[in-house]
């Protein structure tokens, strides 16, 4: 089938079964690289759910190490702080276009109680992944969820896919990134999808509240050592979600908050939340263009800025929810469709998983 | 003694050009102009407020600074010779009025703001929503829901602001009744406040007071219970920018009978303000009078702590919030005032910018930033000046210099006289009439409105559309020609530095 993309910005792809079946990953890889002249080869990247089901209560760190020494200094660490079950370098195949890989090494930790004494579980785990890195030369977490896990470098995103070998992993969630570099440098850390535990993001624009955004989070503990806006979006919804537990449409509302002037046209109830929202939550507004996908255990959340400064098409065929730049990059794996929208400016589309994964 | 003091200024009168409609001699509140014959100057006493000038139909009248050279000394300024001909003459404090105008650096002046280029688009105001309200007031860490995803979260009061630019707080007794009433329908008209300052409120302007914040001052002049609860907000002055650490004064023979029933006092009496308030000698003294405040009002009223921007400025701010206030309201250096002794206004305090900067970057390590909202003023000069303010982490600013202005005042630092020509800074009948209210907030409507647009096309500009994305994020500001020390206390990167 032809693909006709248009070339512009960066490219996102995002697929999931609500139902938990698991899919293999090479039909993500073709979905993304039919946008192919939206990413210049600087980056790309993939975030897949329910990939290690035999562990699938362990936290899966997958790390990239620039250098064997930083590689060492993470494991005495892990020993410190983890209980160590299983590590294992990440299957790769030698691939045209992809050169220079940091070491990509994944471990499956369990946190042993006696840590827990004082936060909980998930703190202890995003306290590690910030303290390690920002203390850890050459070593960075690219994710550190359960159950998922984060297949990203530089390179085109297709490319990428295959160097991972993403056809060996099914998922009920895939996510995808092209990317086009423009005010970050490309480098295999900065690459799509952050994560942080099972939050994955794929973004496609600029945020041009970063500012604002990294001062706010960092009044709660988190660091941000990235040179990428991203990151920001990843730790807002850790903050928003799992930390103070709003709802999803809820935190959604404050990342794209509606218009004052639609806020006061509300219904009372519906008012009063969204301006408590608005006068708690400003600082996490993310302002400028986007479009992203969000990915976690239990679904995934496609957002647009409050003008839709940048594209997303939303499709749904039977029990699979598919979410993308651009609506060939749908079409050309599943072109047959019961439902194709195009999502309202600051209105999330909200996949929720219904069953047990498979 | 006879005064040695030359005059400051020249004032030249075209006699070809003069119709001796004595427009002029009406108009000095000076004393500066009589009528012998002719229009003859005495310009010993000219002030340079331009009332002349302005109300002249023939333009007739021209003021220039008395050309007078002195010998060259870089250290000997002639101002500073001027200062102790004076004190030689009188043996008293230079008493001054308005702003610092001495050349300390501006800061304002040494940041950038930054714009969109191609990755991220730029926002057209004209066609796009670009929100600029606010919400003055404690906000919690977290917004809580129950079980049935209701609200279990209630809120402190909050004051909302449809520009982040609110009027400064100036007394009933430093300024003039139609220059407050003037004030307080501006601000109601358009969504933000003003302050009464220390002098009570006037009943006049009492219709609008859920657009006034009422401020508690050492003086605790008009201070009621009924006073606190007719209020948007209520303000406990500690100090101000232009006169740090020490009190206010108002001569008896401007407490005239209004004067005296709205900050109840006698007629003719001196107000005195102390330097300290005499019931706060430390935080938790004030932290006290916070929540004496607080129940008076029902906790209906958000309260906010004014301070004069001092070296230790950031830790001062955060006992105010932990003492309970849910705005700290910082005033700069360059404040201004209607009197204060010329030795506080021009060498104690420091600069807006650095004071804001410091305390914001404090709140937010102490994790307490969203506890209360931060105003700024001292001076803010121009929507630049608001929108550089925002992004350093102001939630608003306020101005008082920059509204007088508006209104008519000349900036002829003469406030302390009482003979503001302009109507404003002046209680005697006759000169107070000159300022008619209507017109005087039209022409603060315009300003707010003008500054309004302006700060949305910077904002459209930076690819934002909403105020709190502006807020603290100083990212979007760089430094130009500032020392590194400067740059780290403001929290900004110098110019030509990327991300």
């Amino acid at each position: 089938m032809k693909c006709d993309g248009i070339p512009s910005g960066c490219a996102i792809s995002g697929m999931m079964s609500e139902q938990g079946r698991r899919i293999d990953g090479r039909i993500i890889i073709k979905s993304i690289a039919c946008m192919h002249d939206r990413s210049n080869g600087l980056g790309g990247g993939f975030a897949a759910y329910g990939i290690y089901p035999k562990r699938k209560d362990m936290y899966a760190f997958h790390m990239m190490y620039d250098n064997m020494e930083a590689k060492e200094t993470t494991e005495e660490f892990f020993k410190d702080y983890f209980n160590v079950d299983k590590d294992e370098p990440i299957p790769t195949q030698r691939q045209n276009g992809i050169s220079n890989p940091p070491i990509l090494w994944r471990y499956f930790l369990e946190v042993p109680e006696n840590k827990l004494e004082f936060l909980t579980e998930r703190d202890y785990v995003t306290n590690t992944v910030m303290k390690i890195n920002s203390e850890i030369e050459g070593a960075f977490v690219a994710s550190s969820g359960k159950n998922m896990g984060a297949f990203k470098g530089v390179g085109y995103p297709e490319d990428i896919g295959m160097f991972y070998k993403l056809e060996d992993y099914s998922a009920y969630i895939w996510t995808a990134h092209g990317r086009f570099p423009t005010n970050t440098p490309g480098w295999w850390g900065g690459a799509h999808p952050f994560t942080l535990l099972d939050w994955s993001v794929v973004h496609n624009g600029e945020i041009s509240s970063y500012g604002i955004n990294k001062r706010y989070l960092e009044m709660f503990g988190y660091k941000l050592e990235l040179r990428t806006d991203t990151e920001v979006i990843a730790y807002l919804i850790d903050l928003l979600v799992r930390r103070h537990k709003l709802p999803i449409d809820k935190a959604v509302m404050s990342l794209a908050s509606p218009f004052w002037k639609d806020i006061d046209r509300m219904e009372p109830e519906q008012k009063k939340t969204a301006t408590m929202l608005r006068q708690i939550y400003g600082s996490t507004l993310l302002n400028g263009p986007f479009s992203i996908i969000v990915g976690h255990s239990n679904g995934m959340i496609g957002l647009n800025d409050r003008i839709k400064l940048r594209p997303m098409t939303a499709a749904r065929k039977d029990d699979i929810l598919y979410m993308a730049s651009e609506e060939s990059a749908i079409r050309e794996i599943a072109p047959d469709l019961d439902e194709v929208w195009s999502p309202k400016a600051g209105t999330a589309v909200i996949g929720t998983l219904n069953d047990e994964v498979e | 003694m006879e005064s040695q003091l030359p005059a400051e200024f020249a004032v030249n009168v075209d006699h070809e050009k003069c119709r001796r409609c004595k427009r002029c001699v009406i108009n000095c509140s000076f004393g500066a102009i009589e009528f012998k014959d002719k229009v003859t100057p005495n310009s010993r006493l000219c002030v340079a407020c331009h009332r002349c000038a302005t109300f002249c139909p023939e333009s007739a009248i021209t003021i220039t600074e008395n050309p007078l050279d002195y010998k060259y000394g870089y250290n000997w300024t002639p101002e500073i010779r001027k200062n102790i001909l004076k004190q030689a003459e009188s043996g008293g404090i230079i008493l001054t009025g308005m702003g610092n105008p001495k050349p300390y650096p501006i800061y304002w002046d040494h940041m950038l703001i930054d714009a969109c280029q191609v990755t991220n688009p730029s926002i057209d105001p004209l066609r796009e929503p670009m929100e600029l309200r606010t919400y003055l007031g404690a906000k919690p860490d977290s917004l809580k829901f129950d079980e049935n995803i209701s609200l279990a979260t209630e809120l402190a009061p909050q004051v909302k602001l449809d520009i982040p630019i609110v009027f400064a707080a100036m007394s009933y007794g430093a300024i003039s009744l139609n220059a407050h009433k003037a004030l307080a329908m501006a601000a109601t008209r358009m969504g933000t406040l003003m302050n009464t300052g220390e002098g009570g409120l006037h009943e006049e302007i009492a219709p609008y007071s859920d657009r006034i914040i009422v401020q508690v001052a050492s003086g605790r002049f008009g201070v009621t219970s009924k006073y606190l609860n007719r209020s948007a907000a209520v303000e406990i002055k500690i100090g101000q920018g232009a006169k740090p650490g020490i009190g206010g004064h108002l001569p008896g023979e401007k407490v005239g009978e209004d004067i005296s029933k709205t900050r109840m006092i006698p007629v003719g009496t001196d107000a005195l303000s102390p330097a300290p308030h005499h019931d706060i000698y430390s935080i938790e003294d004030l932290s006290q009078l916070i929540y004496a405040i607080k129940e008076t009002t029902d906790y209906k009223k958000p309260v906010s702590v004014k301070i004069a921007a001092v070296h230790n400025v950031a830790a001062i701010a955060s006992g105010i919030v932990r003492a309970g206030a849910d705005i700290v309201m910082l005033d700069g250096f360059r404040g201004g005032t209607g009197a204060a002794p010329m030795v506080i206004r021009d060498h104690v305090g420091i600069p807006i910018e650095l004071a804001l900067a410091a305390v914001d970057e404090r709140l937010r390590q102490e994790g307490i930033r969203n506890r209360a909202s931060i105003l700024v003023g001292g001076s803010i000069r121009q929507s630049a000046d608001v929108v550089k303010a925002i992004a350093l982490g102001a939630d608003a600013c306020v101005i008082g210099t920059a509204s007088l202005i508006a209104m008519g005042c000349r900036v002829c630092q003469k406030c302390y006289t009482g003979n503001c020509a302009w109507g404003i800074a002046t209680q005697k009948p006759e000169l107070v009439r000159r300022l008619n209210p209507e017109v005087a907030a039209d022409r603060l409507c315009n300003l707010l409105t003008a500054w309004g647009h302006e700060i949305q096309e910077v904002l459209g500009s930076l690819g934002i559309n909403a105020i709190e994305s502006l807020r603290g994020s100083r990212e979007r500001l760089r430094g130009v020609g500032l020392p590194q020390e400067a740059l780290d206390i403001l929290g900004i990167k110098h110019a030509g530095i990327g991300q």
